[in-house]
């Protein structure tokens, strides 16, 4: 039994404490935008956000999370694909399969929220998560962009331009 | 309980697979341009009725507009349902914002008399094979919207005009849309696809632009179901184990160790190398697994290790027999007589695919039905699979095949991850079950890229001049191992990819006076099978590579070498000369920045490379750009080619850098990420994409450019350091 903070709803799940938060949000939970890839944190397409911060979560077991913690998967990011990720994503065209890209926006999220303006030796810093696609060089490239436009919706005419909207 | 193995009648060998889906799959291809009704169950009629106008097999018009464009090819990232789409629709003349595609599953293809042809996507085939009969599919559907339109207002087709789906008769100032009339075009006699002439494509509109992919939005936000996400009532998820040497068998299983386990329903025997245990959910699965007891017979093949495996294919090297694929003068005279010699010998090891999505395959079994939901790049080759291990017909079976979380080759002909999951699924009669591999098991247990090594000789002449060639290639065929009447005697040309005489597909692009090329086919006992772009890449690298060394024995530049070899193959010449070009081949570089270069051929495309790479001290590498130039014939959508040239860098380095699946007492000892890295995007250098169509062929685009990747980077370091690197991966290569 656990109580988790997900997206901003708490849930009651019925779980073997040692079940990695992976599999409990996949499979208690129905939230399969969440992937497994390789069940040792190597790859990353089991992101999620663990109070604001990225965190793999196919090797944190779900008795470790208190339920004050916030989860964030993908599904939680934003309504619509409005955040600047999620944009920024679809304008530079980044997955190709799109297996690990979840996860790649969940990281992507993470890093401009402490980072608003990344440079490249922060992206290869922050970016570590595997594609197999090898999507990398659009990830760049998009991780740029969303930081553009994430400081445009930040600034004040971007503000009044929302408000408008 | 100790339940003990017990032979299974129902295993069927590799062999007799191999000739079901061959069957099932080589019924020829038809033109299916009227879909047969009669053979579709009424009710799905009605439903299509309500659905839209069908106007042929590969178009549907709805009264909203909507045109559904039919797919039959698998989508694994390449982008193929979108380059399909934007060909059909090129034809059609609809609106591009109104396009929708839908797939058609293989079950429903047989039913039609495989009205939509091979659904089969490997071999960078998915556009350059069906483009012919989906343009034409397209082109009719848009005659006979004309024609309905003329019908209605009696007025001669050739007055009418159509862009964007709106038919439009000037002189009368009239217009109706597509999806007005697309019911009454439904009726009509459809013209015959030969006679139709398809667009100039300098003319097209849709094909050929760089648009965005169709198939993104749900690849953002976690909505996008793989097969791995599936979730049916009732459904038991399965996760297996198989016998970690190969050809070893399972001896038993003591399930009493893990009875009373939560969610734990039972373990049972699949086929007769693995057990599963199927539970409520996956983890349960899993863990239950891991301490589930088994007994294996390891089989004489536990025996086997990489230096065993090396020593045998060296003994291939210099064997008295070998395959002469090509044998043009005499090379080895040539050679002998020469007044200068370069020999070599290169190696490449077993690789495994590494999709990002693990096999997986969700199976319902019932008397007289078989349906599986998976990731497959051959739904066909799944049908045939799923059908025979359940004992149905091909009748009976269904496939509704996802888009694939990653290929690579992996998931096509083989399918043994479906007969895995349908043998689980028996057991459980009427239950869906989804089995799951662990990532341990997908790299325990592929069909990797054969290993091989290759040694080369080469005789210059006093001016520097190549006058013979020696080729001789010891290794394993994935022909012997999937398809052996073409290895029949080591007689395998497909081992010899890129090295061919014969134009078009994978021709070498240099002339020699005196070649001999050979092939010594030495197998081994683990399973080899095609991953992304199969045997191109290897054979690049051995032939790529030991040009620079004979280059540089007649002192001679590398690019001004190759291109005095390719005056015969003029297309081959042509993307080298636009990859040295935008790559500044010859031109400064910052200090300690080096280039090479290297061409190829594969997939009916021509391939070149030049990469800048430095190499510091301690001898770390670094790759700062890559320039990739590709002729693939025709461009349907340029970015995406760019996507994928992008991606086969990606692929090809990781390979380069990391990449090996090494042998010990019989079984692959790389078990995950850890020991099997993947290039990660701090390592990704920037690419550059020249696009150079033709327009007099169709090429593939998916694999040709991975060939050229590690030649190019292998050549940049040697001329780093002034050693050339003959075998791989880079990470066992000391450069300082």
């Amino acid at each position: 039994m656990a109580k988790l903070n997900i997206n901003g709803r708490t849930r009651d799940v019925q779980v073997e404490e040692d079940t990695p938060l992976l599999w409990v949000v996949r499979e208690q939970l129905g939230l399969t935008g969440t992937k497994y890839g390789c069940g040792v944190a190597q790859c990353g397409a089991c992101s999620v956000h663990l109070n604001g911060a990225v965190v793999r979560s196919c090797s944190i077991p779900v008795g470790s999370v208190k339920p004050t913690d916030r989860i964030v998967t993908i599904e939680g990011l934003s309504r619509n694909r409005s955040h600047p990720v999620q944009i920024a994503w679809a304008e530079i065209d980044v997955p190709q399969c799109g297996y690990c890209q979840s996860g790649q926006i969940m990281a992507a999220a993470a890093l401009l929220k402490r980072n608003p303006a990344p440079t490249d030796k922060d992206i290869d810093e922050a970016m570590t998560n595997i594609c197999r696609c090898g999507t990398y060089q659009r990830i760049r490239a998009a991780v740029h962009k969303a930081a553009t436009i994430a400081q445009g919706a930040a600034s004040p005419a971007g503000r009044k331009a929302k408000a408008q909207a | 309980m100790t339940r003990t193995a017990r032979s299974t009648a129902t295993s069927l060998s590799r062999r007799k697979f191999i000739i079901h889906s061959a069957a099932a799959a080589g019924g020829g291809l038809a033109l299916g341009f009227q879909l047969p009704f009669g053979a579709a169950p009424a009710a799905a009629q009605g439903a299509a009725a309500k659905a839209g106008a069908e106007l042929n097999a590969w178009v549907v018009v709805r009264p909203d507009e909507t045109c559904v464009i039919r797919i039959v090819r698998s989508e694994m990232g390449q982008g193929t349902h979108t380059g399909l789409a934007q060909l059909v629709a090129e034809e059609l003349e609809c609106d591009w914002k109104k396009v929708s595609t839908e797939k058609i599953t293989a079950g429903r293809n047989y039913a039609s008399k495989r009205a939509w042809g091979e659904m089969s996507t490997g071999g960078s085939r998915g556009i350059r094979i069906s483009q012919d009969y989906v343009r034409r599919g397209g082109a009719v559907a848009r005659m006979m919207l004309l024609q309905a339109a003329a019908d209605q207002w009696t007025v001669p087709v050739g007055e009418l005009t159509v862009a964007n789906g709106v038919i439009a008769h000037a002189a009368s100032k009239r217009t109706t849309t597509y999806g007005k009339v697309a019911s009454a075009a439904a009726k009509l006699t459809p013209p015959d696809p030969k006679s139709i002439t398809l667009k100039d494509p300098k003319t097209w509109k849709i094909a050929g632009q760089p648009l965005k992919r169709i198939d993104t939005a749900a690849k953002l936000d976690g909505s996008k179901v793989y097969a791995i996400d599936l979730k049916l009532p009732g459904m038991l998820n399965a996760a297996v184990k198989a016998c970690p040497v190969f050809g070893g068998k399972l001896v038993s299983f003591d399930e009493a160790k893990i009875a009373g386990r939560p969610g734990v329903r039972r373990a049972v025997q699949v086929n007769d190398a693995a057990v599963a245990v199927v539970a409520d959910t996956w983890w349960h699965a899993k863990t239950a697994l891991d301490a589930l007891p088994i007994v294996w017979n390891e089989g004489p093949a536990a025996t086997q290790s990489s230096a065993t495996i090396a020593e045998r294919l060296a003994e291939g090297l210099t064997a008295t027999q070998a395959y002469a694929g090509r044998r043009e003068g005499d090379a080895l005279k040539a050679i002998e007589g020469a007044a200068k010699k370069v020999e070599a010998v290169y190696s490449t090891p077993f690789l495994s695919h590494a999709t990002m999505e693990p096999m997986n395959c969700t199976a319902r079994v019932m008397p007289d039905k078989v349906e599986v939901w998976l990731p497959t790049q051959n739904a066909e080759a799944s049908l045939a699979a799923a059908t025979e291990e359940a004992g149905l017909t091909l009748a009976q079976g269904e496939v509704y095949a996802l888009d694939l979380g990653g290929g690579f080759g992996r998931r096509g002909g083989t399918q043994d991850y479906t007969r895995q999951a349908v043998s689980i699924a028996k057991q459980f009669p009427g239950v869906p079950v989804k089995l799951t591999w662990t990532r341990e098991e997908d790299q325990a247990h592929d069909f990797y890229r054969p290993i091989s090594q290759c040694k080369l000789a080469a005789g210059l002449d006093e001016s520097g001049k190549l006058v013979g060639l020696h080729v001789r290639l010891s290794g394993q065929s994935i022909n012997a191992y999937l398809n052996p009447p073409a290895a029949k005697g080591g007689d395998d040309e497909r081992q010899l990819q890129g090295w061919w005489k014969q134009p078009g597909d994978a021709q070498l692009g240099y002339t020699v006076p005196n070649l001999l090329v050979e092939y010594a086919m030495r197998n081994t006992h683990v399973p080899v099978g095609p991953w992304r772009g199969v045997n191109t890449n290897q054979n690049a690298v051995y032939v790529e590579c030991f040009m620079d060394e004979v280059a540089r024995a007649a002192g001679a530049d590398p690019l001004e070498f190759r291109r005095a070899l390719m005056q015969e193959h003029p297309k081959h010449l042509a993307v080298l000369n636009a990859a040295a070009a935008r790559g500044g081949w010859g031109t400064p570089l910052p200090a300690g920045v080096h280039r090479g270069i290297a061409q190829f051929m594969g997939y009916a495309s021509y391939s070149a490379a030049v990469a800048e790479v430095s190499v510091s001290d301690r001898g770390e590498v670094k790759v700062h750009r890559m320039v990739l130039a590709l002729n693939c014939g025709h461009a349907v959508n340029p970015d995406q080619i760019a996507a994928q040239v992008e991606g086969s860098v990606a692929y090809g380095l990781s390979a380069a850098f990391y990449g090996e699946c090494s042998v010990d007492k019989g079984r692959i000892v790389e078990t995950n990420f850890h020991t099997y890295p993947i290039l990660r995007l701090a390592e990704m250098p920037k690419v550059e994409t020249v696009v150079l169509p033709t327009y007099d062929f169709w090429g593939g685009v998916g694999e040709p450019t991975i060939s050229v990747v590690t030649p190019a980077v292998l050549n940049a370091i040697h001329a780093a350091t002034g050693k050339p690197v003959r075998s791989l991966p880079l990470k066992n290569v000391k450069l300082a």
